[in-house]
């Protein structure tokens, strides 16, 4: 496969890891979200967490993963973007630090105090990633004032709180709604009685949340966003070198690929459907449905951010020719063909066995359940 | 601005979040592959004690396991965050085996230890046990290839450097995956692994049986143990020295420092067994010897010298001084991609060129360097002698008394008579932390003895960080020390509970004093209020 090729394979592969992170992680986050919301008693707490119990751990690595490949495939984002977004990458890492221990101490100690406190620490931990993790995108959108010297060193000349802006809070709203509305989804599946109630108007409130919110977010890109667009000719096989490219500031640049390539409109087409088709499913009860269409929205939310900014992953707004694209901040030739084939060879055999292991686990999680198995589950 | 503050707050944070992080991972390693030995005798024997002793030593592994898993997330940031230069400089070969980890290792340990807990009931014995392998197989694995990184760090081979993107490239996956330092790391790493975890399975055990409770219990875990830990004791020091042997070769300055020789001697050297290095007048103050010892271990072979301190460094200022030339050739060619003169002078001394960059700690300009600051770069590329000497000293030391030990206990266990050997128990109890010492002193002889270089004659440390403000960092450093005391003693506090409950927290009915742990509160208590 050429050079050229595998960049594009890569930026589609970066994106369906993402996606993987969102629908697979991203569910139990949002149990962490709604968990002190929707159980009021300690053992509906119990129900709720044992639904995830035994895949929030591999669920987990879906981020880890999502992480390493940005590492091997974009050093360059992965080394500008961590050190850059410093502080949002502490809050994120820190609020994460919450869900390994809130999931496995929570039910070690009979205290009621100590198990609100880590209910609350599984709320932190499923809140704030999504939203720092939205915050992010919507930076990505604006760009992000960074620029490389000669050695490629990078420097980032923002401040922590310019990232919390208006327009990339939003785009935490629409992170945090998408992931909550699918968390609500999969505990829909697993739960019933009370908790399902809730869980249920949880995911309807979510649900329009995030619908409102994306369309707002899509009508403050489509009028008021300048975005990006490359001058120079781009040599797809040519050896990565962020600098020796030309950038402009343009206004209504991240709508071009929409016009290039008119059938890319269905990508945030497919999200407003199947955002509303999940408000649906879930209204009639359909949870395994309302689950599939919130799986398909994530796909839909973070497949426009890409299409829109394509080819730009992290543009600079203070120096644009040291924006990072999927053509300059990648590894080598080499470096992505080998990644390529480890990424072929294991998702498959990772979504078997995790397949395996919610069927192996599958079914109604019930507070009769969590009495009777006291000592063996969370 | 590349401070020295700004460098040292960045390896003092990364020292403190690794080091953290490697208190959970060798447990981790080991228990897992001991409930697989419990689990297979579970299955060939059907006899229920030994799910207990799973389930049981499970829970402990468990509580280990979440603090592993939360401070290894660090890790994955902390190389963006703080050492971005890094991070661009060799993401192209370093962050292959990290995201190979993930997607070979990680998936397969963190999919099916959520099995190993809550399959139980769901799962026929044979398939629970298929689920405890594969979960134990992934938590080695991503040793591996957490290690075949770390092994390029120290030895870096199957890659070149390109001008035109400014980093490492990969030239070749697999010398990089047999790395003979990345292989010898896995096993003595591993081994180790399982030393502590047998030494902590061996420890509690001991310390029922002195308390005279759940004595069938643990008298089948001690033999486990001991059995389990002799032959990791004995592995962890035989492929320990296959460590220092190929370390020889590709980091002689370590092994120098590591040994206090400041003078090349003749073949084979004196191994010292003591010494009070005086790092000033670079020689020892005083100092015990073991002749031909160290000439035998480092070079397998009685005629081969092993270079000192002072030759070293003599090797090193020819080394910095040629990379002066390909740190300017280099930085011509980034302002003209096409200067002719720059490349051929460039790729005369490309070589050298981690050498050359040694003096950006000094100056920007490096064709500008004193001799003065040449001088304090060929100081640097030998670590500091005293804790290296003493911590590979204290680290073999405790390896041979893990081995003693492991001999003693197996030996009683064959000859069914340790619940009398009152001092082996104890022994046994009181030295549970060693080996968490010694896993931690073996981590800094590696990686401060890799000093003062993130990759072995490529990268100095000093330019690898992040380009940001030290403010940033004495607050995450701040964070971090916060954060991992309150989890360290909620972890401590929670594996004392347990083991003091012992295997009564499984609620079987069967055990010393059972009583509630865990468990439900009265029923349909508010959870909310408190």
């Amino acid at each position: 496969m050429d050079y050229e090729t595998l960049k594009l394979v890569w930026w589609l592969l970066v994106g369906v890891l993402l996606i993987g992170f969102a629908i697979m992680d991203g569910h139990d986050m949002g149990v962490g979200t709604l968990l002190p919301f929707v159980g009021r008693t300690d053992l509906e707490r119990r129900a709720v967490i044992n639904t995830v119990a035994a895949h929030w751990e591999g669920n987990q690595v879906w981020f880890v993963t999502a992480g390493g490949a940005l590492f091997a495939a974009w050093p360059l984002v992965y080394a500008t973007a961590f050190s850059g977004f410093y502080w949002a990458m502490m809050a994120a890492l820190w609020a994460l630090f919450f869900r390994p221990v809130g999931f496995t101490y929570r039910s070690k100690i009979q205290n009621a105090s100590w198990r609100s406190t880590w209910d609350w620490g599984l709320f932190i931990g499923g809140a704030v990633p999504p939203i720092i993790f939205g915050v992010a995108f919507g930076n990505l959108l604006l760009g992000v004032p960074f620029h490389f010297n000669d050695l490629m060193m990078s420097t980032y000349t923002g401040s922590f709180w310019a990232l919390l802006n208006p327009f990339a809070l939003l785009a935490g709203v629409v992170s945090l709604g998408m992931l909550t509305f699918h968390g609500a989804n999969y505990m829909m599946m697993r739960t019933e009685g009370p908790i399902y109630r809730r869980t249920r108007t949880a995911s309807l409130i979510f649900g329009v949340l995030t619908l409102f919110a994306f369309a707002l977010a899509g009508w403050w890109v489509a009028t008021s966003i300048d975005g990006y667009a490359i001058t120079s000719v781009i040599d797809g096989n040519s050896p990565p070198d962020p600098l020796a490219k030309t950038v402009v500031i343009a206004e209504g640049a991240w709508m071009l690929n929409y016009n290039h390539y008119p059938w890319t409109i269905w990508v945030p087409i497919v999200a407003f459907i199947a955002l509303a088709a999940g408000i649906l499913f879930a209204r009639l009860h359909k949870a395994g449905l309302a689950f599939w269409s919130s799986s398909t929205a994530c796909a839909g939310i973070i497949g426009t951010a890409g299409v829109s900014m394509f080819p730009f992953i992290m543009p600079s707004s203070t120096d644009p020719r040291s924006s990072l694209t999927l053509y300059d901040a990648v590894s080598s030739h080499l470096t992505l063909g080998l990644m390529l084939g480890a990424t072929v060879i294991f998702i498959p055999l990772i979504v078997i066995y995790t397949s395996w292991a919610y069927k192996v686990m599958w079914g109604k999680v019930t507070t009769e359940f969590i009495s009777a198995n006291d000592k063996s589950v969370y | 601005m590349l401070t020295e503050e700004l460098v040292d707050l960045s390896r003092l944070q990364f020292a403190v979040t690794a080091l953290y992080h490697f208190l959970f991972v060798p447990l981790t390693i080991g228990l897992a592959v001991i409930l697989v030995v419990m689990e297979l005798t579970y299955v060939i024997t059907d006899r229920p004690i030994y799910k207990d002793m799973v389930r049981f030593w499970g829970k402990l592994f468990g509580i280990n396991f979440a603090l592993g898993v939360t401070t290894g997330l660090t890790l994955e940031f902390q190389f963006g965050t703080n050492w971005a230069y890094y991070s661009h400089y060799v993401g192209d070969i370093f962050g292959a085996p990290l995201a190979i980890e993930g997607l070979m290792a990680f998936f397969l340990e963190s999919t099916f230890i959520g099995l190993f807990f809550f399959g139980w009931d769901r799962l026929n014995k044979w398939q629970h046990f298929m689920v405890t392998v594969l979960m134990a197989f992934g938590s080695n694995l991503s040793a591996l290839w957490i290690l075949i990184a770390n092994g390029w760090m120290q030895n870096p081979l199957g890659s070149e450097f390109s001008f035109v993107t400014m980093r490492m490239e990969m030239t070749d996956f697999w010398a990089i995956v047999f790395n003979p330092v990345a292989q010898a790391k896995f096993v003595h790493t591993v081994s180790a692994g399982y030393v502590t975890a047998s030494l902590f399975v061996l420890g509690i055990s001991s310390w029922y049986l002195l308390r005279g409770r759940d004595l069938d219990f643990a008298r089948r875990s001690f033999r486990i143990a001991a059995g389990f830990g002799f032959a990791s004791a004995l592995s962890v020091i035989v492929l320990g020295d296959e460590s220092g042997y190929t370390l020889s070769e590709s980091q002689q300055a370590k092994m120098a420092a590591m040994e206090a020789m400041w003078e090349t001697e003749p073949a084979p050297a004196a191994f010292t067994l003591f010494a009070l290095p005086n790092e000033a007048a670079q020689r020892n103050d005083y100092e015990l010897q073991i002749p031909y010892v160290l000439g035998l271990i480092g070079t397998r072979s009685t005629t081969e010298t092993l270079p000192g301190i002072r030759e070293i460094k003599e090797k090193n200022r020819e080394r910095i001084v040629d990379g002066i030339k390909a740190v300017t050739a280099l930085e011509q060619l980034r302002r003209n991609r096409d200067d002719a003169a720059a490349l051929a002078q460039f790729e005369a001394y490309k070589a050298d060129l981690g050498f050359g960059l040694l003096l950006k700690k000094y100056i920007v300009d490096v064709s500008q360097a004193t001799p003065d600051m040449i001088q304090q770069a060929v100081d640097s590329t030998i670590p500091r002698v005293a804790p290296l000497f003493w911590s590979f000293r204290i680290m073999v030391a405790l390896g041979f008394l893990f081995l003693a030990l492991f001999s003693l206990a197996l030996f009683h266990s064959i000859k069914g008579n340790f619940i009398e050997k009152r001092w082996l128990l104890r022994w046994a109890l009181w030295f549970i932390p060693m080996p968490w010492i010694a896993a931690e002193l073996g981590w800094i002889v590696a990686e401060y003895g890799r000093q003062p270089w993130t990759i072995y004659g490529v990268l100095p440390t000093h330019i690898s960080v992040s380009n940001i403000s030290v403010a940033n960092v004495y607050g995450s450093l701040a964070g971090f020390i916060g954060f991992y005391t309150v989890l360290l003693i909620v972890e401590i506090y929670l594996m004392r509970k347990y083991v003091r409950l012992g295997p009564a927290s499984l609620g079987t009915g069967k055990y010393h004093g059972e009583q509630a742990a865990g468990g439900a509160l009265p029923v349909n208590a508010p959870a909310n209020r408190i």
